[in-house]
């Protein structure tokens, strides 16, 4: 009983095969020569003169050309295919017909004189290394790349403190406002101010030099107290002082990274660098900003063990 | 060649001589007395790339320098008088001259003459959008028999076959162009193809027509001698393929290697694993008895 159940259900497999690939087979005496490179099939099978005589000669051509196309179809079919793009495409073999040139074939070229002199002195050709990668130059290009498409559009090109168009903090405005004040030629000492503006209070250091020839008493007592400073035993550095400021430094320095991290920037903000020991913060780095504050926090932490070195 | 520029030295190299050459350019020209029907071809033959209909006078040779082109299909009618006792008859037919160049010089000319012409416009079916590499068949005996249906046949696949392509997006095979050679006539049938389900992989086709759709018949020929032929053919030796040394393929398709070892010494070769004699450190007795071993061994691996 089993086995009548088996072989019934191989014989329906086999009729169902059968009937699929139906739709796709052609009967031909001689198979055709194909060319997939060219996309070409050649029929040489005979065709019956009283057939195309009977029928109408279109139908007649059109029933051959489907056979035919069918079989070419069937034979691209077989080729491997990849998917390119939201699209599948088969790959074609080299053409196989082969078919005359427009011009003959290039002439080999004597060498030239360097070529010569090359080969005479084993000379080889050689390849431009690639450039290496660069992080920190790629950040700048890429500010670079953005102030110029906005200066292109002439449109507002982000100024040091406001490179962000979210919401400012009001350290970060604040800033801007002094940073804008004090980009002018005379460091921001002749800058208008508002009615209840504080008066800034690192008035841009402009150094001043005593004249070469001026008071002689006031030379002499300079350099007197120097020669003092210089042989007393004190040192001039106030150690609780100076590390008071360090740490206080530190801690604004992780309370800026912190906030930095909620803001979610990437380290945009150059601002909450203080401008004396991170002279390379404050020039360039919009892209460096991330880097530099937390090599300062690295450098920081290092320095903590050791502020008597100072 | 002093003084030449970038731009011109660059145009000079794109038509010099190549390694491997571009797709082949054709010239569509008119001659002297062409009618609309024969213009009508030549322009669906090329849909819109006519490159220039040209004057009679002018040569084919020239113009085909001007153009870089190595390809023409110049159309044209002649009308025939036939001087009969009582009647002048006047036969028409319109003539398509078919050709090829190399080296500017012609190499084949076939001379087509067109007895029934459909031209795109007159059938009214959807057009394949134009650039799609057409699939070429050939069918009828001629064309592996005849020796100008073979030139012809050749000459048809330079024409139709468009650029070489690596990969070919399977839903863009839509355009066929068929060729039948009977009865003294070759029938170029234009369609369109249908990729439908068929329950397998493999879709199953159905053919629209499409124009354009001629009767031809071949008239006269001017085919290259064998020798220009073959030289024509002649590729440059860097594009042979090179050959891997020491593989080989049999009938069935399998790969064969050849792998080149030493001389070894047969005597020392042991063919069956057997625990006392493996070579111990400083056992020089054992290798006599070593060089019997495997002789025997191998006689009865051969009565096995």
């Amino acid at each position: 009983m089993a086995a009548c159940s088996v072989e019934a259900l191989l014989a329906k497999a086999e009729q169902e095969e059968a009937e699929k690939l139906k739709s796709i087979s052609v009967q031909k005496e001689l198979d055709l020569e194909f060319d997939i490179g060219n996309l070409l099939a050649c029929d040489k099978n005979r065709i019956d003169l009283r057939e195309f005589r009977e029928q109408k000669k279109e139908d007649f051509l059109r029933s051959l050309a489907r056979d035919n196309t069918q079989l070419l179809i069937n034979e691209i079919w077989k080729q491997p295919t990849e998917r390119v793009q939201e699209a599948i495409v088969v790959k074609l073999p080299d053409p196989a017909t082969p078919l005359p040139r427009e011009k003959p074939p290039p002439k080999a070229k004597p060498p030239t004189k360097w070529e010569q002199f090359a080969k005479l002195k084993g000379i080889q050709k050689k390849k431009k290394t690639n450039l290496v990668w660069d992080e920190t130059r790629v950040a700048k290009n890429e500010y670079n790349r953005l102030k110029n498409i906005a200066r292109a559009q002439k449109g507002k090109v982000p100024v040091m403190g406001l490179a962000t168009s979210t919401q400012q903090s009001k350290e970060e405005l604040s800033l801007a406002v002094s940073v804008a004040k004090t980009s002018t030629a005379s460091a921001g000492r002749f800058q208008d101010r508002l009615p209840k503006e504080k008066a800034p209070k690192n008035m841009g250091k402009k150094r001043k030099f005593e004249p070469l020839i001026g008071d002689f008493s006031n030379e002499r007592h300079k350099q007197l107290e120097l020669l003092k400073l210089m042989d007393g035993k004190k040192p001039k550095l106030d150690i609780t002082k100076a590390v008071n400021k360090q740490m206080r430094e530190e801690d604004r320095e992780e309370a800026a990274a912190k906030y930095k991290k909620r803001a979610g920037k990437k380290g945009r903000k150059g601002g909450n660098m203080s401008g004396k020991g991170k002279g390379k913060g404050g020039k360039g780095g919009k892209g460096k900003g991330g880097k530099a504050g937390g090599g300062g926090g690295g450098g920081g932490g290092k320095r903590r063990g050791k502020p008597g070195k100072h | 060649m002093e003084g030449i520029t970038k731009r011109s030295k660059r145009f000079l190299e794109s038509r010099a001589p190549k390694l491997i050459e571009d797709v082949k350019t054709a010239m569509i020209m008119k001659g002297g007395n062409t009618s609309q029907t024969v213009t009508q071809a030549l322009k669906d033959i090329v849909s819109s790339n006519i490159t220039r209909p040209f004057e009679d006078s002018t040569s084919l040779e020239f113009f085909s320098k001007k153009t870089d082109s190595s390809l023409f299909l110049f159309g044209s009618h002649n009308k025939k008088r036939d001087h009969m006792p009582n009647d002048v008859c006047v036969t028409v037919s319109f003539v398509l001259f078919a050709g090829r160049l190399f080296d500017f010089h012609v190499l084949d000319m076939i001379e087509l003459g067109i007895e029934k012409y459909v031209s795109l416009s007159d059938v009214k079916a959807s057009k394949c959008p134009e650039g799609t590499k057409p699939m070429l068949v050939f069918a009828g005996e001629a064309f592996d028999t005849d020796n100008e249906h073979k030139r012809l046949k050749s000459l048809l696949l330079d024409f139709f076959r468009g650029p070489t392509v690596s990969a070919v997006r399977l839903a863009g095979l839509e355009h066929v162009l068929h060729f039948t050679a009977l009865d003294g006539k070759i029938y170029m049938r234009s369609y369109r193809s249908l990729l439908k389900k068929s329950g397998c992989r493999t879709p199953r086709i159905e053919l629209e027509e499409i124009g354009p759709s001629c009767d031809l018949v071949l008239r006269r020929t001017h085919l290259a001698s064998d020798d220009l032929y073959k030289l024509a053919h002649r590729q440059p030796k860097a594009l042979k393929a090179k050959k891997k040394k020491n593989i080989s393929h049999d009938a069935f398709g399998t790969k064969f290697g050849r792998v080149h070892m030493q001389k070894q010494d047969l005597s020392k070769l042991r063919t069956r694993k057997m625990k006392g004699l493996r070579k111990r450190k400083g056992n020089v007795v054992a290798e006599e008895q070593d060089g019997q071993a495997p002789k025997v061994a191998k006689e009865a691996e051969h009565t096995e």
